[in-house]
């Protein structure tokens, strides 16, 4: 059926400078830019990934809106128009990609950070020590000491800690949904900057073995790849209840993606589609979930911490109670607003909760229950700039989650396609031409230049509020305050408004 | 003539009173008896005065000083030669935290130990180069911020097992010179600074000062100078040049 | 440039305790606190005292702050189901007090503040009735019923809820309060006492310092910037903070984790003021091992901020300063007294020839043990 829909972007190139050096026709993978004489856009099928302006030496190209008029009707956005004809085309499910792009009211941006002014002084972050070291795992509430003659030791064993020098940790984007070298990337980056990397679902490639030491290893309804040997190469083991993107649905990477490399790593055969059940079908009730875990810390002798991964849905604080009561030692939650590969579009733009409100329900949820210290809190879902972070962190968390922010780092322009295959900046691809365009070292480089700037103005923020280790902001909502917030909102954060003193 | 003042008992404000009216009345020299926590004495006097202090001045010592010579016999508690401009202080014992913050001439000259964060923001123009010396040993943040002047660092009587420096040495200099008689653990270095060895000029600099040290002191310049120096000097006057994007 | 200049002034803390035990009046440590009057406002000023009630050693000594009569008798009605009250009685003031001594630190020529308006004081001896110690200890109990007091019966404030010891504190100078409850009157081995210039806190009788739970006592110059999270640290462990200061967090700190967790003193210091990572990886271990664990488990009772404090408690008094040294500290000694002050002249003052003068290291405790004997 031929295609009513309108492009949703305008390619316009300046002739007058253009060279004809055909950059962009090399460059766009999404077969936009045709050379016919001259350089002739296919607008319909351009995705605005900036690939061709970027590499384009003559700054001739610039990518428009297509701004077609509609009669006006605030209730028929043209968008919601164009999804009804892509659906009375096809018939199928609306695809999508990345996190929640509806303009929902972002909570980090209504909270404000305190700062010191006489009373106490400010700390320079530059020239006095200022810590942002991190340790997630389960603590005790108490530590019991020995005493043989004035030697005092410890009586009480720590369970497994895994240390982070900054606390911020990448997400689980799968190999398969990304390509190997943005994973390689990912991990060089991790082990550089002293953090993790996460695997997602679909296993761990051989050539990321060395890089045990900063992988978190996951284990999701699909079991792609999981092995013991996979349990064990990692400094942590993540059990993927659910993400952000796509509460309660699972999840379906096609066969043409799955070529040689992606079969030996998820262990399936070449070009069969990969299934992610939206359950784990060992996983009906929570006390299953408690089976699976130790059934982890089983074959992994109890060397590592176990974490769950869950999306922030309604009900966020009495689940994440029952996953630490169930024995895990790192929770993830993962907000609305939290990115994939693809998901059906309804459920990414409907479905889940904010991450602020799901993460201050959870801590204060621990905290009543007195079990805050049995588990550490990783907060996910669209952390933007270390601002976020640090009011992450001051809303509870130990530390957070950065996906779609990583992936900009390397390049990608959040055009929404991942699920096209067609990555131009060689991230969310399989294709052997468009994953070579991500060199790992370069990738990891960008990945490592921004825990380095998100650490450095996390140790400003720090040095700003007079405390000179992040354990002093973890928690610390007196530290916040709420801007254009209403009061019951103020309430579930747990922070007074602007112009309330201590 | 000297005037002297018993200060038992005396609030600052009428002590430090008495002294600016008899230095505007032409007195150009005091001795201050039983002084205990009184701030701020020689506190912004522009005269080349003398004062000599019987017990522990209070903070600020000679803050914003411009020119004259105190004496303390006793111990100088936090702040002393806060924003100094020119002048001397001889110090007969210890001094506390925060000693020559934002000095910028002048000489400081104490016998004893000092507490954290000594010459802090210490800075050099032209002919004003501030100097602080110290006999014994030092906490935390020696030379933090530092951007220009001397200090020497002297850990004389020291224990064996007292180190002659806190941690944090010389964090954010960048400028100035710091000698240290004695060695330093590579980990309590501030990252802004390196160690040098001393040059000729170094000599000069210690042999000049020094020997001034030893003599309000009474300590033996030969054997003093009997052991060896270590020279610190920051490893760029631009320490965070590429802190910023782009 | 950020700056982290230390501001050379602020609240005052002075304390001295009798190694051998013993008892010296109130009048030197009125004295000290005196000389550093300018680093107080006459917005609080209080004491501490150890040994003042050999007679009653062995009762709970509640010393109360009532608004009024009618509070005060409901407090009664409250407080006489929950402890056997071995006596009450008002405690005595002197109405309109000034300290007149000469002291360098003040000049009363530009004016004093007499001590007015203040609360109902009354102290109470008790016991605890065995019928309310089948579940929790003795000391959880009174902890609860402190807690309870503070939170529930409005106009109500327990200022101090040990044995053989006392807070005095209030709204004025901290010498004039000191004159106002006569503590000239009163014995003790150890005195720590507080000059306070409230900033972030209403000037309120019931937060002047020292803040008191059990036997233990606080008195603080400085902020604690991490008190938002140090509060939420506490609450689940059943504490209610609710005095609107940052100070009283120490207290209950040190009640977690030596009373209830049984940790050494050195090692609690050890969590409120951590050593810092670097440090830590370069310790010999075990002490390597138990700082880390230290500060994995115990992220939440960090103290940051400047500060020096200093701990008043049956066996001992404690000071120590957080981590970068932001707040001033001296020790000294003369024979067996151990004296702290946040300046040497408040020590002079009371002490002219000491034997020995000294400046802690940030983070690192000074530790004063009572001797045997006394305890």
């Amino acid at each position: 059926m031929a295609s009513q829909l309108p492009p949703e972007f305008i390619v316009k190139i300046d002739y007058d400078h253009c060279r004809r050096c055909r950059r962009c026709v090399m460059n766009c993978s999404f077969g936009c830019m045709q050379f016919k004489d001259k350089v002739v856009p296919d607008h319909k099928k351009c995705v605005a990934c900036h690939r061709c302006v970027t590499f384009c030496p003559e700054s001739a190209i610039t990518i428009a809106k297509n701004e077609l008029a509609y009669k006006e009707n605030a209730n028929w956005l043209p968008e919601v128009r164009q999804n009804i004809l892509k659906q009375a085309e096809t018939g199928g499910i609306l695809l999508a990609g990345m996190g929640n792009p509806r303009p929902f009211q972002i909570l980090w941006d209504h909270m404000l950070i305190d700062a010191c002014q006489v009373t106490n002084p400010s700390i320079d972050p530059l020239r006095e020590p200022m810590e942002l070291r991190t340790y997630l795992g389960k603590k005790p509430n108490l530590l019991e000491f020995t005493d043989r003659n004035g030697e005092v030791d410890l009586a009480t064993t720590l369970q497994p800690q895994i240390k982070l020098d900054v606390p911020i940790v990448f997400a689980a984007m799968s190999y398969g949904a990304i390509s190997l070298n943005a994973h390689k990337a990912l991990a060089l980056a991790a082990k550089r900057s002293g953090t993790l990397m996460n695997t997602g679902e679909g296993g761990l490639h051989e050539d990321l073995y060395s890089y045990a030491g900063n992988i978190i290893v996951q284990v999701a309804s699909g079991r792609f790849g999981v092995h013991s040997e996979y349990l064990n190469t990692s400094a942590m083991v993540e059990i993927k209840i659910g993400q952000g993107a796509k509460p309660g649905i699972g999840g379906h990477l096609p066969g043409e993606k799955v070529g040689e490399e992606i079969s030996k790593t998820r262990m399936i055969p070449a070009g069969t589609d990969a299934l992610s059940p939206a359950p784990h079908h060992d996983i009906y009730s929570i006390e299953d979930l408690s089976q699976l875990i130790y059934a982890i810390k089983e074959a992994t002798d109890y060397t590592k911490p176990v974490g769950v991964k869950i999306s922030a849905v309604h009900n966020v604080a009495a689940i994440a109670s029952g996953i630490v009561r169930a024995g895990a030692d790192v929770v993830t939650i993962d907000g609305f607003r939290g990115g994939t590969g693809a998901t059906p579009m309804v459920i990414r733009d409907n479905v889940g909760i904010p991450i602020e409100l799901a993460l201050a329900a959870v801590d204060q949820r621990l905290r009543d229950e007195g079990i805050r210290n049995n588990a550490s809190i990783l907060c996910a879902g669209s952390i933007r700039n270390s601002a976020d972070v640090a009011k992450a962190i001051a809303l509870g968390a130990d530390a957070v989650v950065i996906g779609t922010a990583a992936l900009v780092a390397m390049g990608c322009r959040v055009c929404q396609n991942c699920y096209t295959g067609n990555c131009a900046w060689g991230i969310a691809t399989q294709k052997p031409e468009l994953v070579r365009r991500l060199d790992p070292q370069v990738g990891s480089e960008r990945l490592s230049n921004l825990l380095k700037a998100w650490g450095n103005e996390l140790r400003e923020i720090l040095g700003s509020l007079g405390v000179n280790s992040i354990e002093s902001l973890r928690g610390s909502r007196e530290r916040l305050r709420g801007i254009n917030l209403d009061e019951q909102t103020l309430k579930l954060l747990g922070i007074k408004p602007a112009g309330i003193g201590q | 003539m000297v005037m002297r003042i018993d200060c038992k008992g005396m609030y600052y404000r009428i002590l430090n009173k008495i002294i600016r009216d008899a230095i505007n009345e032409g007195e150009t020299e005091f001795i201050l008896d039983n002084v205990n926590g009184q701030r701020y004495i020689g506190n912004g006097i522009n005269n080349d005065v003398k004062i000599t202090i019987n017990g522990v001045p209070g903070n600020d010592l000679a803050m914003f000083m411009n020119g004259s010579y105190i004496t303390v016999n006793a111990n100088a508690q936090d702040g002393v030669s806060n924003t100094m401009n020119a002048g001397e202080i001889i110090i007969h014992g210890n001094a506390g935290d925060v000693v020559g913050y934002g000095m910028r001439g002048g000489k400081l000259y104490i016998k004893g130990d000092v507490g954290y964060r000594t010459g802090i923001h210490m800075k050099e123009y032209k002919k004003k180069v501030p100097l602080i010396i110290v006999g014994g040993t030092a906490g935390d943040f020696f030379g933090e911020y530092m951007a220009g002047g001397i200090m020497i660092l002297l850990g004389l009587d020291k224990n064996e097992d007292t180190p002659i420096v806190g941690d944090c040495i010389g964090t954010g200099m960048h400028g100035g010179v710091i000698y240290v008689r004695g060695e330093i653990e590579e980990h309590t270095l501030g990252k802004e600074v390196s160690v040098f060895n001393l040059d000729k000029k170094d000599e000069k600099i210690l042999n000049k000062y020094l020997k001034e040290y030893c003599d309000y002191f009474g300590f033996d310049f030969d054997e003093l100078m009997s052991k060896p120096f270590i020279k610190l000097l920051p490893i760029s006057s631009r320490p965070y040049g590429n802190l910023y994007a782009y | 440039m950020r700056s982290n200049c230390y501001i050379p002034s602020g609240c005052a803390v002075s304390g001295m305790m009798s190694e051998s035990g013993k008892r010296v009046d109130g009048s030197d440590i009125i004295k000290s606190i005196a000389l550093m009057h300018d680093r107080s406002n006459g917005l609080g000023g209080g004491f501490a005292a150890y040994g003042i009630y050999p007679r009653h050693s062995d009762e709970y000594a509640f010393h109360m702050m009532f608004d009024n009569i009618s509070v005060k008798e409901s407090f009664e009605d409250h407080f006489k189901d929950r402890f056997d009250i071995v006596l009450d009685e008002k405690i005595p003031i002197r109405p309109g007090a000034v300290f007149e001594d000469k002291t360098s630190g003040r000049y009363n020529g530009y004016g004093t503040h007499p001590i007015i308006n203040p609360p109902l004081l009354w102290r109470y001896f008790v016991d605890v009735p065995e019928s309310k110690m089948k579940f929790v200890s003795e000391s959880e109990y009174v902890v609860e019923e402190v807690m309870e007091i503070n939170s529930t019966i409005d106009g109500a404030f327990v200022a101090s809820s040990g044995k053989n010891m006392g807070v005095f504190k209030g709204v004025g100078y901290p010498e004039d309060i000191g004159v106002f409850y006569k503590l000239d009157e009163y014995k003790a081995y150890i005195w720590t006492s507080h000059g306070r210039f409230p900033t972030n806190t209403p000037g309120w009788w019931g937060g002047a310092h020292p803040f008191s739970l059990l036997d233990w006592s606080i008195v603080h110059n400085g902020e604690i910037s991490s008190y938002g999270i140090n509060k939420r640290y506490l609450e689940p462990f059943g504490y209610k903070l609710e005095l609107r200061t940052d100070t009283e967090v120490v207290a209950y700190l040190f009640d977690l984790l030596v009373r209830r967790h049984k940790m050494p003193i050195e090692l609690a210091v050890k969590a409120l003021a951590a050593p810092f990572w670097k440090d830590i990886d370069r310790m010999p271990e075990p002490e390597k091992k138990i700082a880390t664990c230290i500060r994995q488990v115990y992220g939440g009772a960090l103290l940051n901020g400047p500060f020096s404090i200093i701990l008043g408690h049956n066996r001992g008094m404690v000071g120590f300063n957080d981590r970068i040294k932001l707040r001033p500290m001296t020790c000294a000694r003369k024979d067996d007294t151990l004296y702290m002050a946040s300046e040497e002249s408040a020590i002079r003052e009371i002490a002219p020839d000491l034997d020995v003068v000294w400046s802690p290291r940030a983070g690192t405790a000074v530790i004063g043990e009572l001797n045997e004997e006394v305890v």
